[in-house]
């Protein structure tokens, strides 16, 4: 066994998880800084500087992108690699096609976020990329698409490890998502603009089965992925239920593209298709909790790594988040709730819940276990990062909190009558009662961030002291070569 | 009954049938929304957008208006109150893309048009707190200076052309439209005549009050002019609507 005498770092490509896991932390500095800044322009306006580019609705797409496809792309391209590799006891299929991933989808980022700023976007909310960059990102997922596949075949275990079908089903439903919302007539070769395929009602339902997809199968299905793989690698135990991970995967996968329509609740979509997208929502708890249920029961015998070990706070805080979330979300699908809740900043906090609470923590719990392996080192700081985990959870509570206030309140305050039967309130005084909670709101997002920044910090500490180390012993190594 | 690990064992089966199973959902939830009828309202006045309106509806994309904005009112007392008739399908048929929105930062304007007068939205986009002071929009003030680029305005209804929106290029495509919506409308829509149709507009109607300039503030402000007054809703009675949701 040639092979087995080889350090993994041979073994398998690790340089193109190095890569994305680095841009992935870059992506969440800038997509975070972005936010925190577009939040403080809903309290503050003259932040706006009557800039076009800074403008709130075009920086509001930046945020999202580089948070949701940056951030949470990279992230996931990392991980995958890196999962696919380890449970697959393989080397990727081919280096090329990992490289080429990686150029293409950081072009589509950057230039998705460049595009936006002047003006170009096809106000599809997170797809908004004009036409040209649709293409990149689809010639860039279809070769994804049969990296990981052909790496799949090479493996030399029979069996495909729980993680890959989740990384799988994101990838096709991905792919499908992203061609069909983006149909599109281009104004001409040499223009931007484009005109979207289909208008009003079948637009509309198009775009949000894209939209609620975006986040059951890019932020739901792949970092469930990564938590198969990284919550029983850190907690130095097998997933708790291997048949609750198979039903979790296909009724997960089933339901999931119902429920885009929970989005267009009382509007001018047909009923029946809200109300079934409402039934599928409210059918999607028991699968997420069940996958929830069997990530956190994983560490069922050993609950005491929890004071001793921060990076498996990090994973079981995440999925704790993730199961709020995914009840949070039925019940917002509720026609009655959603009245109320829609168009308000309760939706705004739900959907950050989840991305900050679920999606982010995970991440940073599988980070925080991957780069220390991918360098062949030790993590720089276990303090600090007990230090991010309290910023980070500080800044979600305050986050929620204050738009479960907001939306809730606005949502009331709305709807209310005097006793002549007329609106109690203007709009514009929701607008005004709104200030203190989007203050609050900007706070929680600047403590997340601070979080981000000790993390970056952290990591970028451990890879200097792994080039260190590494340079220390070729040098001995080499001292010992010129005596022989 | 075959078993799980059958699937476990073999890509291909596992890609096969995740690809049945994550199709299904929208299948059923779209593909009949483009053949079941009463999907969208037959209701009389809705047309597509004039030259003008349309890039003017390019802008409100382009800053990104429907962040903040919606344009869908929803069937409560409330809304009705505040912002009238709940939205029709029919009264986005002819959006590429649709703006129904998801959030409500600012109010809804789905029946924003006629609502001011055009002084009044070109104060407000240049500056929203001069009419409204706890307003948290930004200010926009390029749109009163930047003139009006509609070189390519023919090829931008060309291309809603393939999508679908009857703009006319033929005899025969102008006949129809003259029949659907009228002579004066139908005139709008020409697309050989798109240029000096909106030059016209722009000029008679001085939305952003520089009578010697068509800017993006004349744009805008005679999109969102016309935003909901299409369908006369004394026309029907209130039964009408409610069998087609």
């Amino acid at each position: 066994m040639a092979q087995a005498a080889m350090g993994s770092s041979q073994q398998y490509n690790y340089e193109i998880c190095r890569k994305f896991a680095f841009m992935a932390l870059v992506w969440a500095v800038l997509g975070m800084s972005a936010g925190v800044y577009i939040a403080s322009e809903l309290a503050w306006p003259a932040l706006n500087l009557d800039i076009p580019a800074i403008t709130f609705g075009r920086l509001r797409p930046v945020h999202t992108t580089l948070v949701i496809f940056g951030f949470g792309g990279s992230a996931l391209f990392a991980t995958s690699y890196y999962i696919v590799q380890r449970t697959c006891q393989t080397r990727l299929y081919s280096d090329w096609m990992a490289t080429f991933t990686f150029w293409g989808w950081q072009a589509a980022v950057a230039l998705g976020a460049v595009s936006y700023m002047m003006g170009y976007t096809q106000s599809r909310e997170y797809a908004e990329f004009e036409w040209p960059i649709d293409l990149i990102i689809l010639v860039t997922w279809v070769v994804y698409f049969l990296l990981y596949v052909q790496t799949l075949r090479r493996r030399s275990q029979p069996h495909i490890y729980v993680a890959n079908w989740f990384f799988m089903a994101f990838i096709l439903a991905t792919a499908i998502l992203h061609i069909f919302n983006n149909l599109a007539v281009p104004v001409s070769l040499f223009s931007m603009k484009s005109y979207s395929l289909f208008s009003g009602v079948q637009d509309a339902m198009t775009q949000w089965w894209y939209g609620h997809n975006a986040v059951g199968f890019f932020l739901t299905a792949a970092f469930l992925g990564m938590m198969y793989y990284f919550v029983p690698k850190q907690a130095g135990r097998p997933v708790y239920s291997y048949r609750l991970s198979i039903v979790h995967f296909w009724a997960l996968s089933f339901l999931y593209m119902w429920v885009g329509a929970h989005h267009l609740h009382w509007t001018a979509l047909p009923d029946w298709t809200s109300t079934l997208a409402a039934t599928f929502s409210i059918m999607l708890l028991l699968p997420s909790w069940g996958g929830m249920i069997n990530g956190i029961m994983t560490l069922s015998g050993a609950w005491d790594r929890l004071r001793t070990d921060p990076i498996m706070l990090f994973l079981i805080t995440a999925l704790s988040f993730y199961g709020m979330s995914t009840f949070e979300g039925p019940l917002m699908s509720l026609k009655s709730v959603n009245a109320l809740s829609h168009y308000t900043d309760w939706t705004i906090g739900h959907v950050h819940s989840g991305a900050l609470g679920w999606v982010a923590m995970v991440t940073f719990g599988s980070f925080y276990h991957m780069v220390p392996r991918l360098y062949d080192t030790r993590l720089y700081s276990t303090r600090l990062v007990y230090v991010h985990f309290w910023l980070a959870t500080i800044g979600i509570v305050l986050y929620i909190t204050s738009m479960w206030v907001a939306g809730i309140f606005q949502g009331l305050m709305l709807r209310s009558f005097d006793d002549y039967g007329n609106l109690a309130y203007t709009f514009v005084e929701t607008v005004a009662f709104l200030h203190n909670p989007y203050m609050v709101r900007a706070l929680g997002g600047l403590s997340f961030l601070s979080g981000v920044v000790v993390m970056s910090y952290n990591i970028f500490m451990t890879i200097r002291n792994a080039r260190a180390e590494a340079a220390i012993l070729e040098a001995k190594l080499a001292a010992k070569m010129a005596r022989i | 009954m075959i078993k799980h690990e059958s699937i476990e064992t073999n890509a291909g089966l596992l890609i096969v049938l995740t690809m049945i199973v994550i199709s299904i959902g929208g299948l059923v939830e779209i593909v009949p929304l483009f053949y079941i009828n009463g999907t969208v309202e037959d209701v009389a006045g809705v047309r597509p957008y004039t030259p003008l309106e349309l890039r003017g509806r390019d802008i409100y994309q382009r800053e990104g208006c429907y962040l903040c904005h919606s344009q869908m009112i929803r069937p409560f007392r409330d809304e009705a109150l505040r912002y009238g008739h709940y939205s029709l399908a029919a009264e986005s048929q002819y959006d590429h893309p649709f703006q129904w929105g998801s959030k409500r930062t600012g109010p809804d304007l789905a029946r924003v048009g006629k609502k001011y007068s055009n002084q009044w939205h070109v104060a407000h986009l240049n500056n929203p707190r001069s009419v409204v002071p706890q307003s948290v929009m930004p200010n926009y003030p390029w749109l009163l200076k930047n003139d009006l680029d509609y070189s390519d305005i023919q090829e931008r209804m060309r291309a809603l052309k393939k999508t679908g929106v009857p703009y006319s290029e033929t005899r025969d495509e102008y006949e129809r439209n003259v029949k659907q919506f009228g002579k004066s409308v139908a005139d709008k829509l020409d697309i050989l005549h798109a240029e000096e149709n909106l030059i016209s507009q722009a000029l008679v109607n001085d939305y952003d009050g520089q009578p010697s300039r068509i800017t993006e503030m004349d744009a805008l402000v005679s999109y969102l002019q016309v935003l909901g007054t299409m369908v006369d809703f004394s026309k029907y009675n209130e039964g009408y609507f409610a069998k087609f949701r």
